[in-house]
């Protein structure tokens, strides 16, 4: 086999939690490999590499996306949300969050970062879902630890959380 | 797993494409959606020169949109979008049902239907929905433009008919006709995986009698419709339709695999073919 | 005294940083450092001929290409044997890098390390090995069979150990029983897979000559004195640290994998930090893996279905190499009485090669096998004799007045194996109310009159956990109040940091939240064993509770001379030291650290006051620090237990075969466990949840596929079905709580319970839908269809 060329640097503009980047990539360089070790957002996790765990979901404007999916030239105007935007800037958990943490939705916490960038585009209409409708929604990503259970319950009540701070 | 190095390209309209694949030929591919090519990228399966990213082609519209009596997805239409589409389901219900079995949430939100159609696995969803719906893509190049019929778009798995400087910026779809009724079914063993066996029927009602066809996946063929004797309405559920789809059941080739040995395969093709077509047939009639 | 905290569901203290992005997995460490990749063997038996390197050589960014002919040294032998056997004969381990000859697919043949890992692969992909293929052994039966392929081309046989144990008297009693039966059972191979696969980074200091190691381990303490005496490194200049590790169950409990000495080894070669990160497809082929037996039963029984006698012969696959020694068979071996009374019992394995990915425990570890094979002989035994399987179940339990109970056999510490406590039948009792067993019934046979194919599964288990020899604790008082404790074992996710903080809370009447915990850091704690075999709350927990008794003591003399009064009278809360009946005297903890410590400088506004006492002394010519004290309140303790502790639980399901798609539904699903006294309901639920998911994942999605060629055949997501939320029934759980008398705190282990019986519960549950006997493990919507559709012959 002949040895593969190094291709060039080129550059992407993209929004990541609300603030511009411009970064210089290779077009191989996939968008997970670039939030974690170019812009140091190590929250977005890697774990097959072919889009069937989702811990590297986030989501691309508006939308879930598995990271390792995308190479993040294709990123190119995009806005991208990664698990560090979640949270408000001091440091309250968003009610997604401060759900999983109440009801055990997670151990090792690798796969959690892509469970709350999956649900966080739906959680407000999880309460009155099934739980057959539930599970079907969180499909997609893989968790090892939890059986499932916290995190269900999690993602059903989060909204209750977001309506006692708003009554508070 | 990280892909081999290429040469990466963001042209800005349908024409650049076309410009494109011309100078680059059999070097180049699409990336569309890249849910199916990304993975195989990134294990090193398969490596190209040159990436032709779709992306970012200017204008192109997110929404599938019917034009006549057809129902017209772009390039860039995401497979979420035409499943979130209160217009497809409406007039075509069959993309509706088939793309809630296609893979997940964030998976549909970057694949496109274009992409699923012409990426052609014979375990997928849209590309038995397509064949079943005559559906038709437009293939284009420098050279022009012309229609294929989906049914001659594959050539076998992963295979189609395309030129080395082709590309298809457009399916249509026939929207539905008022006596059509038309089902999904599929069984994976996970939600959202590719089917073990999956199956889609169409059944038109017309002067009492009911025509109905199928077309399977993950049944190892690509593109196949099997069209079903007329029965009388009433005898949709009779031994009519069994022995009908025993019949088409008979004529697939499903492989054994890790999943599933060819023999339970026909068992699933045909107990849920008849269900389908059961469905697809109360909806005609309705 | 403040409110108890052990037994209370306390959030965790571990669940700030994970949701926020904030958790720290190895490979969020060191952006910058050089990446290795590995070249693994294509095949599973093999003769390297030769290397070709030069390719790789020639990638822009390549750094440091090596093959076995760099290593050497300690490097260049074999990796340890990690746990020794008088009756392990034929051991094998791998060497880091092959040597010659390979022996799985997937064994590391060649490293890469570049600038980057897309460079890495490149390079990797560029290395020409020629190989002479070799006969390859996959199947067990054929690698004991006369004349089979050797898995190891210099070995005699494919055997590396036999091993056999007898209580009682089998052969005697298998003559004279009512009623002998012989049956067959295989539990097929299976792994852990943890969403974070391994990763290791290595950071060599050639100035300071020290190494400093992040791992993805189970067990740093082991990895870094096996790394000192590698690198022929004093213990103080090599350091392994597991930081947040993204899931475990047992493959990460390795010392070593070829990766983790060679990525140190690199960094030292090249004098530059280097990381390297598992991705899925090498997880596959170069973790450990494990569940792959063949059981050959016989029982003896009488006409109640009393069973008199087992006497159980089995293959153990131990993959290419036996770094685990036989733990997990003779894991096996001991738990596969589990709750039941067997006056009379033997056991023969044989652990045996084949060109396979290696074996070493994965959750359960033996057991699943176990109990699977013994709750078959229950249910099949019933079904011969026409008894309710329940009913033999009670016949057969052991009774809470027989513990302490002896099984008669070896356990895996090399002592016997002796039962602490439990209430098998109480248990299983709440199991059945629990179901409502009599609606179950009903159910089922109502839903039998529809036609449907409903079965009711039950499984039974013990496990023994807790085991030594021994783990540490590290607790301080800092100047600011806070708690500060340290344990040599690492975290994989079982909240560690929450429980071990809610036994320090108790002790030192400290809040929880201004305690801190860190586990698997040798900078902090040098000595411990590691997470495995359910083993952390009891052993490290009772570590932190003497470490924090001792510091309490320590603590509690110095009040008394600062408060003068006498020690009996001082209560520890909120964070001080109080006066009994004296609310306006007391003296916040943080304050004694201070007065422990007199200073010469008063370098911050706490060290004022530390200077003057210095100076105090002095004034008085007294020694600041007085004899026989020490600056600081701090204190290290180890627990070592005597024996491990057993826990036990049953589980019941409600099974449906779909008639249609011949799949699985479980309608409903039951588990009554008893882990001992609860430190925390919450992780405790988390613990039991998770493992039945991963249990049910055993029992009818996961499964490794082997070629007769040695290749894995679903070496991806893809098609190794690790459940999603969609495939796991919702769960009703149920504890009771027996405490161990084995340990002041009365706990037991609860990591690996949940997994334990699942795939016997639903092997079970099937067989009684189907009506037909179910004997391996696990099943798929395609074996139901060859149940329900048997091809003419």
């Amino acid at each position: 086999m002949s040895v593969p060329v190094r291709s060039e640097l080129q550059r992407v503009t993209l929004t990541v939690n609300g603030a511009a980047q411009e970064l210089e990539v290779e077009p191989r360089w996939l968008l997970s490999d670039v939030l974690r070790h170019q812009l140091g957002l190590t929250g977005t996790h890697v774990g097959c590499e072919h889009g069937v765990c989702g811990c590297c979901t986030i989501l691309a404007g508006g939308r879930p996306a598995r990271s390792c999916l995308m190479f993040a030239l294709q990123a190119e105007g995009l806005e991208i949300q990664t698990v560090e935007g979640l949270a408000s800037a001091d440091g309250t958990l968003h009610p997604l969050q401060e759900a999983f943490r109440r009801h055990h939705g997670l151990q090792c916490g690798f796969c959690t970062p892509g469970f709350l960038m999956a649900a966080l585009p739906f959680y407000r209409t999880a309460e009155g879902m099934s739980d057959q409708e539930l599970r079907e929604a969180l499909a997609g990503q893989l968790c090892r630890c939890t059986g499932y259970a916290g995190i269900l319950q999690a993602v059903r009540t989060a909204s209750s959380i977001a309506r006692e701070r708003g009554q508070a | 797993m990280k892909p081999a190095p290429f040469a990466y390209h963001r042209p800005g309209s349908r024409e650049e494409v076309d410009q494109l694949l011309a100078q680059l030929g059999s070097e180049a591919k699409i990336l569309a959606g890249g849910q199916s090519l990304i993975p195989i990228l990134n294990m090193r399966l398969a490596s190209f020169g040159h990436l032709i990213d779709l992306n970012h082609l200017a204008g192109e519209p997110a929404e599938p949109a019917v034009a006549g009596d057809e129902l017209v997805l772009g390039p860039l239409v995401r497979q979420a979008a035409a499943l979130e589409s209160a217009l497809v389901a409406e007039v075509i219900p069959l993309l509706s049902q088939a793309l809630r079995h296609v893979a997940h949430p964030a998976i549909r939100s970057r694949g496109t239907v274009v992409g699923s159609v012409v990426h052609g696995d014979p375990a997928a969803e849209l590309p038995a929905a397509v064949a079943l719906l005559a559906g038709s893509v437009r293939a284009r190049s420098r050279r022009g433009t012309r229609p294929i019929l989906a049914a001659e778009l594959w050539t076998g798995a992963l295979e189609n008919t395309l030129a080395e400087d082709e590309w298809v910026d457009e399916l249509r779809l026939p929207v539905r006709k008022a006596d059509e009724g038309f089902a999904f079914e599929e069984f994976a063993r996970r939600s959202g995986d590719y089917a073990i066996c999956g199956v889609a029927a169409r059944v038109r009602a017309a002067d009492g009698e009911l025509k109905a066809a199928v077309a399977y996946l993950g049944m190892g063929g690509l593109g196949h419709v099997h069209a079903l004797p007329p029965v009388a309405a009433e005898e949709i559920d009779g031994p009519g339709l069994h022995s009908a789809l025993t019949e088409a059941v008979a004529e697939l080739d499903p492989g054994d695999d890790l999943h599933a040995s060819a023999r339970y395969r026909r068992w699933l093709a045909l107990e849920l073919g008849l269900s389908c077509v059961s469905r697809a047939a109360e909806r005609a009639l309705k | 005294m403040t409110t108890k905290l052990f037994g209370e569901r306390v959030e965790r203290r571990e669940d700030g940083r994970l949701l926020t992005g904030a958790g720290r997995f190895t490979d969020d460490l060191a952006h910058d450092a050089a990446q290795a990749a590995f070249v693994r063997s294509d095949f599973a038996h093999a003769r390297i001929c030769d290397i070709d390197v030069s390719g790789a050589l020639d990638v822009a960014g390549v750094l440091g290409v090596y093959t076995y002919d760099d290593l050497q040294g300690g490097f260049a032998e074999r990796l340890p044997l990690l746990i020794p056997h008088r009756d392990l004969k034929s051991p094998r381990t791998q060497y880091a890098l092959a040597r010659n000859e390979v022996c799985y697919a997937g064994e590391v043949v060649a490293m890469v390390v570049a600038r980057d890992r897309y460079i890495a692969e490149d390079a990797a992909q560029a290395i020409r090995i020629e190989y002479e293929p070799l006969p390859v052994v996959v199947d067990l039966e054929q690698a004991v069979a006369v004349g089979s392929p050797l898995t190891h081309s210099d070995a005699a046989d494919n055997v590396a150990a036999h091993v056999s144990e007898m209580k009682g008297d089998v052969d005697g009693v298998l003559g004279s029983a009512p009623h002998v039966f012989k049956w067959r059972f295989r539990p097929e191979r299976s792994a852990s897979m943890p969403m974070e696969g391994r990763a290791v980074f290595a950071r060599y200091d050639s100035g300071q000559d020290t190494i400093e190691v992040y791992d993805s381990t189970q067990a740093p303490t082991g990895i870094r004195a096996g790394l000192a005496e590698l690198f022929e490194l004093d213990w103080d200049r090599v350091h392994v640290i597991a930081p947040d590790v993204g899931g475990g169950f047992g493959v990460k409990v390795m010392q070593f994998y070829p990766e983790e000495v060679l990525v140190p080894w690199a960094s030292r070669q090249l004098g530059m930090p280097v990381k390297w990160t598992e991705d899925r497809r090498e997880h596959f082929i170069g973790s450990n893996q494990e569940r792959g037996q063949i059981h050959d039963v016989r029982v003896g029984v009488d006409a109640e279905g009393r069973i008199l006698t087992l006497d159980v012969r089995f293959l153990h696959d131990t993959g290419a190499y036996c770094p685990y020694g036989l733990i997990v068979p003779i894991i096996t071996a001991a738990q596969l009485p589990g709750p039941y009374r067997l006056a009379n019992y033997r056991y023969s394995f044989w652990s045996v090669f084949t060109n396979t990915v290696p074996v070493s425990p994965y959750r359960g570890a033996g057991r699943p096998q176990a109990v699977f094979v013994m709750e078959r002989v229950i249910e099949r035994v019933a079904h011969e004799l026409g008894l309710d399987s329940l009913e033999v179940r009670r016949r057969n339990f052991i009774q809470p007045d027989q513990f302490p109970y002896d099984v008669g056999v070896s356990w895996q510490d090399g002592g016997p194996t002796v039962y602490d406590s439990g209430d098998y039948p109480g248990g299983f009792q709440l199991l059945l109310d629990s179901l409502g067993l009599d609606g179950a019934r009903q159910q089922q046979a109502e839903a039998r009159a529809e036609g449907r194919l409903v079965g009711l599964g039950v499984g039974c288990y013990v496990e023994g956990t807790g085991i030594g020899p021994y783990e540490g604790a590290t607790i301080a008082i800092l100047p600011d109040g806070t708690v500060s404790a340290a344990t040599g074992l690492s975290t994989q996710g079982q909240g560690h940091e929450t429980i071990f903080a809610q036994i320090v809370a108790d002790e030192l009447g400290v809040p929880l939240e201004r305690i801190s915990v860190t586990t698997g850091d040798t900078r902090r704690i040098g000595f411990g064993v590691g997470t495995f075999a359910s083993r952390s709350a009891v052993v490290a927990g009772h570590a932190m509770l003497r470490a924090a008794r001792s510091l309490r003591e320590q603590t509690a003399k110095l009040a008394s001379t600062t408060l003068e009064v006498a020690v009996e009278d001082l209560v520890f809360e909120a964070g001080a030291v109080h006066v009994r009946g004296v609310p306006e005297k007391s003296v916040p903890l943080g304050r004694l650290t201070l007065v422990s410590n007199p200073l010469r400088y008063a370098y911050g506004r706490d060290a004022r006051f530390a200077a003057e006492l210095a100076q105090r002394a002095y004034a008085k010519a007294d020694r600041p620090l007085p004899e026989g004290s020490r600056p600081g309140l701090s204190a290290l303790e180890y627990y070592s237990p005597a024996a491990g502790v057993f826990g036990f639980g049953m589980h019941a399901a409600l099974v449906e075969v779909d008639r249609r798609t011949c799949n699985l539904k479980i309608l409903r699903y039951v588990i009554v466990h008893d882990c001992g006294r609860i430190i925390n309901p919450l992780i405790v639920d988390g613990q039991v949840l998770g493992g039945l998911a991963q249990g049910i994942g055993g029992a009818f999605y996961e499964r490794i596929h082997y070629s007769p060629e040695g290749q894995i055949q679903n070496a991806s997501f893809m098609d190794f079905l690790i459940p999603y939320a969609t495939e796991i029934p919702p769960v009703e759980l149920h504890h009771l709580e027996t405490p161990s008398p084995r340990n002041e705190l009365g706990v037991k282990g609860v990591g690996e319970a949940g997994t334990i019986p699942v795939p016997a519960v639903i092997a079970n549950g099937l067989s009684d839908a189907l009506g037909v006997p179910i004997d391996h493990v696990p099943l798929s919507p395609e074996e139901l269809f060859q149940i329900l559709h048997r091809e003419p012959a």
